[in-house]
């Protein structure tokens, strides 16, 4: 059977979703399925998080063509390292997940099935204290950005969501 | 030694009994999981870092309108058995319960208390927002969780990431940083042995099962906390609703293996729970275990209308203040081991009686 997204590749994912009593199947490649951040639940079960941190670092040495990909990499704002991470199970600070994104965004898949967050978005406090990193400021812009989109989209303003587009464009 | 009256209805008004299903769903609980820009998390923060994480919390819940009437403990300040005693009412966490702060100095770690609503600092994660209701009230204990997200959240910048949602220390809580959990009372099917394929069947759906007192404690007196495993890629409304989908589905099942009892095996049934009735009410000595698993055999014939006359809330209350600390508390000096059994089974038997003798 090929990939029903990419029609080019053998699907080897197959999933079944249940939403609002109606029951949808999914046939994907392995690319495509991880493109769409999709897991299967039987790999959900076979990677828990204590197997996942014992393997980091082993597998990453090779190319490290990345910053934070390879295990000695600290991150810029808590000096913690990957292997701080596989001894403690716990993350230093906000700034880790920036540094060692590649390796977070497969652990969080792994763990959830999924890396992207589909809950509430977090609008800034007002004032943003000067030891903020310049990431988070830069992803709460984009986050303020995405929403105005979203409400221009709904009041169908559809010159300022093509203006607001552009500048999200930008940004990311 | 804390007085636990000032505590707003000791902490314990979601034992009334008042919520929906509360004969089997106990309580709801649901936390979200948030850490302050600017910091490191806890396992990388120094004292100092502790202390203005609590200074700034402190300064927004002393304005906030929903502090009104609360209170709040700093974890430095308790003595243990008082900890202990907070940690049996499902108000602070184990992690904060033996607190001794990490890298050295104080712990900074503090609990604000405000009617249902609860605010862990300095714990595994900067802040721990939570909420009880009493029964299965998933909705409504959200809808007072987010008021208190937003509030802090308007006033302190949070650690948030474009593309994972809220940062925690540990990547198992990223996303929404939400975990609900309801506390359910399943011995329907543990009697009819159902009960391995129904937890065996919550892994599949993505939910978990934990003990009386969550992660890793075990389970006694048949009494299971579900909570959802993942917290990311989905919207916490989808959260909720497919854990209270699945919650729905357990108390069917449950109501149903109940019914199988009652009409396979009716006098078995309800002579085990006359019998643990009449081990409550007589026993001179109890272990928690032992009490707990008579609880459950007791609150299974309240369920079944076999028992008249004794009242859910009785049965909560009894689960909660038979436990070490807080019999501990009713009586000054520690008791050891055999002297505590003596004290729980005192404690049971004055309240079964009471009880009784109202009932007339």
């Amino acid at each position: 059977m090929l990939c029903e997204n990419c029609g080019e590749r053998q699907a080897a994912i197959h999933l079944t979703q249940i939403v609002n009593n109606s029951v949808t199947q999914l046939h994907l490649c392995e690319q495509c399925a991880a493109e769409k951040g999709v897991e299967t639940s039987a790999s959900v079960a076979k990677f828990p998080l204590g197997d996942f941190l014992a393997s980091l670092g082993k597998t990453a040495g090779g190319g490290g063509a990345e910053q934070g990909d390879t295990p000695g990499v600290a991150c810029a704002f808590c000096g913690g390292t990957l292997q701080d991470f596989r001894e403690t199970g716990r993350l230093g600070c906000a700034m880790c997940y920036t540094t060692f994104e590649t390796h977070l965004r497969d652990l969080l898949r792994r763990l959830h099935g999924s890396s992207r967050h589909a809950g509430e978005q977090y609008t800034a406090a007002a004032p943003a204290p000067a030891a903020a990193p310049a990431a988070d400021r830069g992803s709460r812009e984009v986050g303020e950005l995405r929403e105005q989109l979203r409400q221009a989209v709904e009041a169908e303003n559809f010159e300022l969501a093509a203006e607001l587009r552009d500048k999200l464009k930008v940004l990311e | 030694m804390i007085d636990l009256r000032l505590i707003p209805d000791g902490g314990l008004s979601w034992l009334d009994a008042s919520g929906p299903m509360s004969n089997i769903v106990l309580s709801t609980r649901v936390r979200l999981a948030r850490n302050l820009a600017g910091f490191p998390f806890a396992v990388r923060g120094g004292e100092e870092d502790r202390r203005r994480i609590l200074d700034q919390v402190d300064r927004v819940w002393q304005r906030s309108p929903l502090s009104k009437g609360g209170m709040r403990f700093l974890v430095d300040d308790l003595e243990p058995a008082d900890r202990l005693l907070l940690h049996e009412r499902h108000l602070i966490s184990k992690e904060l319960a033996s607190a001794g702060g990490n890298g050295g100095g104080k712990s900074h770690a503090a609990v604000y208390l405000a009617g249902p609503l609860g605010l862990m600092v300095n714990e595994e994660d900067h802040l721990r927002l939570q909420v009880f209701h009493s029964g299965f009230a998933l909705g409504a204990a959200y809808a007072d969780l987010e008021r208190l997200d937003k509030e802090l959240g308007a006033a302190l910048p949070v650690a948030f990431h474009q593309e994972f949602g809220y940062l925690t220390a540990c990547p198992t809580n990223a996303g929404t940083g939400l975990r609900a959990s309801v506390l359910i009372h399943l011995p329907g099917l543990v009697l009819t042995k159902e009960i391995a394929k129904v937890l065996q069947g919550l892994s599949q759906v993505g939910l978990t099962f934990r003990g009386l007192y969550g992660e890793g404690s075990e389970v006694v007196g048949n009494f299971f906390q579900l909570s959802n495993q993942t917290t990311l890629g989905k919207s916490e409304e989808e959260l909720l609703d497919h854990l209270g989908k699945i919650v729905r589905q357990v108390v069917t099942y449950e109501e149903q293996a109940r019914q199988v009892l009652l009409r396979d095996a009716p006098t078995i049934i309800e002579d085990k729970v006359w019998r643990a009735y009449a081990l409550l009410r007589y026993a001179r000595s109890l272990s928690f275990e032992e009490a707990m698993n008579l609880l459950s055999g007791v609150r299974l014939g309240v369920g079944l209308n076999l028992i008249p006359q004794l009242s859910v809330y009785t049965l909560n209350k009894l689960l909660i203040y038979t436990q070490p600390a807080h019999l501990a508390a009713l009586d000054v000096r520690a008791p050891k081991d055999q002297e505590q059994r003596a004290a729980r089974a005192a404690y049971v038997r004055t309240v079964l009686e009471d009880e009784a003798a109202r009932a007339g």
